[in-house]
């Protein structure tokens, strides 16, 4: 009979090591997947993990990728992680993450044709002050009125979803578009586009940002009393009140960061990669962001791999598609099995497995 | 607004109701267990390719609804396995849950974009179906949203007056208290979840092969979401979460018609609409603390380990 025995403290091996694991698993479950719908499973493997970087014929497109989708990944799951290692769950970071993507879209057009240079930092500035306030509401909602911040940041998603048609077919639209929905093309607005910083890399200011949050999120993390505050109450919500964590400070905190990182994804994302603000720019970055987050255990260092890891499934999905007819949705439902797996393992760190002979009375 | 009609509107909404309802219905049966499982937009969005596949394929409704609970129900196991067995934290499981099923509809469905269901027939009960006003409105629909109904009447009637009903609640308000007293904790949270999963399933699959009928990705837009809503809105209490049902269904149908109608208002702000009511709704019912615990299973969303 197998029993479950809680550890006194998690597993510090098994912390490390299920993240591997649950790749590993849903490597399996994958292969068997893409046998089920008639594709040789090694061949599409390969062609999702190996092709992209180092077939000769795709690497050149796919390598800059990388960083491309990697870098809102991660920013969204950085500040994700803030609030889900407290227990505040904000999974309405898509609705922040487009926000985000109008509020700052539409101080930059406001100023078209300018050449200023103040106007990209500007809208850097209106992107992440676009996605906090949309994560204020969940924020204020739960802290005056007691709503489940779960369901408010979801339900407000959907909300974005009919703001961001609406103003990409009303307000925003390029007036010298031939009535096309969309916004004008930031890309050839040079003093509000978000080029590519190095030819042939993919950095641009979104991944930048990146870098800087998930080395921000580390210091705070790991030096600041904010750091220590979200870890406590994450561990002991009872304990964290004594020692002077005031609960609805906190989770305004936790979701406002959020909120403004979801809001700068956003806002790079569509002044960079998307280049327009249209009906369907953004890419589901945020709900895949919470898959990050979760495989990189909530720290900014795993987050980073986790990141990379779930950029190169998007690429290698896309590739995937195009050489071997794999569909679209067998990559999501692939993202979707590596959180069951991962979710799975986790027991590991945190219970000890005992066998134990049943004991004869 | 002279094309409205009180009569129509009425009947739709009844139609409107359901899936949610199903969905709903099904979801406070497992938080009345203890658990929360946020993976219901998963699995009713799964019930509603299994149902369209099975009906499909089959020719016949009545099979496609039930292959919608077993797929339903199926997607499910998979929580209960994960949150029951595996002590994964509820929230988290729900959201993969969600996240899986909402890939692996798109996965199946590719085949079935743009094909016809069988049509659902309503049930004819003669001279009954004929009253004025009351006989459109509430008795010439088809099957399910009787079904729906039922089940509020079954689950409020277990509930309250059977000793399953009464563990189940035990169980919800403390674990450790009902393991202690000998019942099956995880196997009884196990039997809620798959109830759960199969209602949902159910919903799901009323959208796809009445209401809407068609099969589109990610056609449930939220229907699980807000059905987890009116759970809350419900205060865990069935016949409440029926009048929330009818409140969003009257909602979503009034603001269809309105569309229609051509009303001066941008059509974004009237699809918007469901999703700032329901949580305009939700503000107001979880404004009183002290009342909002009160209602509130105790044991939500905690993971039981039994140490003993």
């Amino acid at each position: 009979m197998i029993r479950l025995e809680k550890r006194p403290t998690p597993s510090r091996m098994w912390t490390a090591l299920t993240p591997l694991v649950a790749v590993l698993a849903t490597l399996v479950a994958g292969g068997l997947m893409f046998a089920a719908l008639g594709k040789d499973p090694f061949e599409a493997l390969r062609t999702i993990f190996y092709d992209p970087l180092f077939n000769a014929q795709f690497a050149a497109y796919s390598r800059p990728q990388l960083l491309v989708k990697a870098g809102p990944l991660i920013l969204i799951a950085i500040g994700l992680s803030m609030g889900f290692r407290a227990g505040i769950w904000n999974i309405g970071a898509e609705g922040q993450y487009i926000i985000g993507a109008l509020a700052g879209g539409a101080v930059g057009l406001a100023f078209y044709p300018s050449d200023s240079v103040l106007i990209f930092p500007l809208m850097v500035i209106a992107g992440a002050l676009g996605g906090w306030g949309w994560a204020m509401i969940p924020a204020i909602l739960k802290t005056r009125f007691n709503t489940n911040e779960i369901l408010v940041s979801l339900l407000l998603v959907y909300v974005a979803e009919q703001l961001l048609a609406s103003m990409s077919l009303g307000l925003l639209r390029n007036p010298q578009g031939g009535g096309f929905p969309g916004s004008r093309n930031f890309q050839q607005y040079e003093a509000a586009s978000n080029p590519e910083l190095f030819a042939g890399t993919g950095m641009h200011w979104g991944v930048v940002a990146a870098f800087i949050a998930v080395i921000a999120a580390y210091v705070m993390l790991t030096r600041h009393l904010l750091g220590f505050q979200i870890r406590l109450t994450g561990a002991a919500p009872r304990a964290a009140r004594f020692a002077g964590v005031i609960p609805t400070r906190l989770i305004v905190t936790c979701l406002g960061i959020s909120g403004a990182l979801a809001g700068l994804a956003g806002l790079f994302e569509v002044t960079g990669p998307a280049g327009q603000i249209s009906i369907d720019f953004n890419s589901n970055y945020g709900f895949t962001a919470i898959i990050v987050a979760f495989l990189g255990r909530l720290h900014p260092v795993g987050i980073l791999l986790a990141g990379l890891l779930m950029a190169l499934t998007y690429i290698g999905g896309e590739l995937a598609q195009f050489m071997l007819g794999l569909p679209a949705a067998a990559i999501q439902a692939f993202q979707g099995m590596l959180l069951f797996f991962l979710l799975a393992v986790d027991v590991l760190t945190n219970f000890r497995v005992r066998l134990i002979k049943r004991e004869v009375a | 607004m002279a094309g409205i009609s009180i009569e129509l509107l009425l009947a739709s909404l009844m139609v409107a109701a359901t899936p949610i309802l199903l969905a709903a219905i099904g979801e406070l049966v497992v938080e009345k267990a203890g658990v929360l499982n946020l993976g219901v937009e998963g699995m009713m969005i799964t019930g509603a390719i299994c149902g369209f596949a099975v009906a499909v394929e089959t020719g016949s409704p009545t099979l496609g609804f039930a292959g919608a609970a077993l797929g339903g129900a199926a997607l499910s196991v998979i929580f209960a396995v994960l949150t029951q067995l595996l002590l994964s934290n509820h929230v988290a499981t729900g959201l993969a849950l969600t996240l899986f099923g909402l890939g692996f509809s798109a996965l199946i469905g590719q085949g079935y974009v743009g094909v016809k269901p069988p049509s659902t027939p309503q049930i004819n009960l003669g001279v009954l179906s004929d009253i004025p006003f009351l006989g459109p409105v509430l008795l010439s629909h088809d099957l399910m949203v009787y079904l729906g109904l039922a089940l509020v009447a079954a689950v409020w009637a277990v509930l309250k007056f059977t000793r399953t009903g009464l563990i189940l609640r035990a169980i919800g308000e403390s674990h450790d208290a009902a393991h202690a007293l000998g019942y099956k904790v995880v196997r009884l949270r196990f039997l809620a979840i798959l109830f759960g999963g199969a209602s949902a399933g159910l919903g799901g699959a009323y959208l796809s092969l009445v209401r809407v009928p068609q099969w589109t990705e990610g056609m449930t837009a939220g229907a699980g979401w807000i059905a987890l809503a009116l759970v809350v809105f419900g205060a865990w209490k069935p016949w409440r979460v029926l009048l929330g049902a009818y409140l969003f269904g009257g909602v979503s149908v009034l603001q269809l018609n309105l569309q229609a109608a051509g009303l001066k208002v941008p059509v974004e702000l009237l699809s918007m609409s469901p999703y700032l009511i329901t949580i305009l709704v939700l503000v107001i019912m979880s404004a009183d603390k002290r009342r909002a615990a009160l209602n509130a299973p105790a044991a939500l969303g905690r993971v039981f380990h039994a140490t003993t």
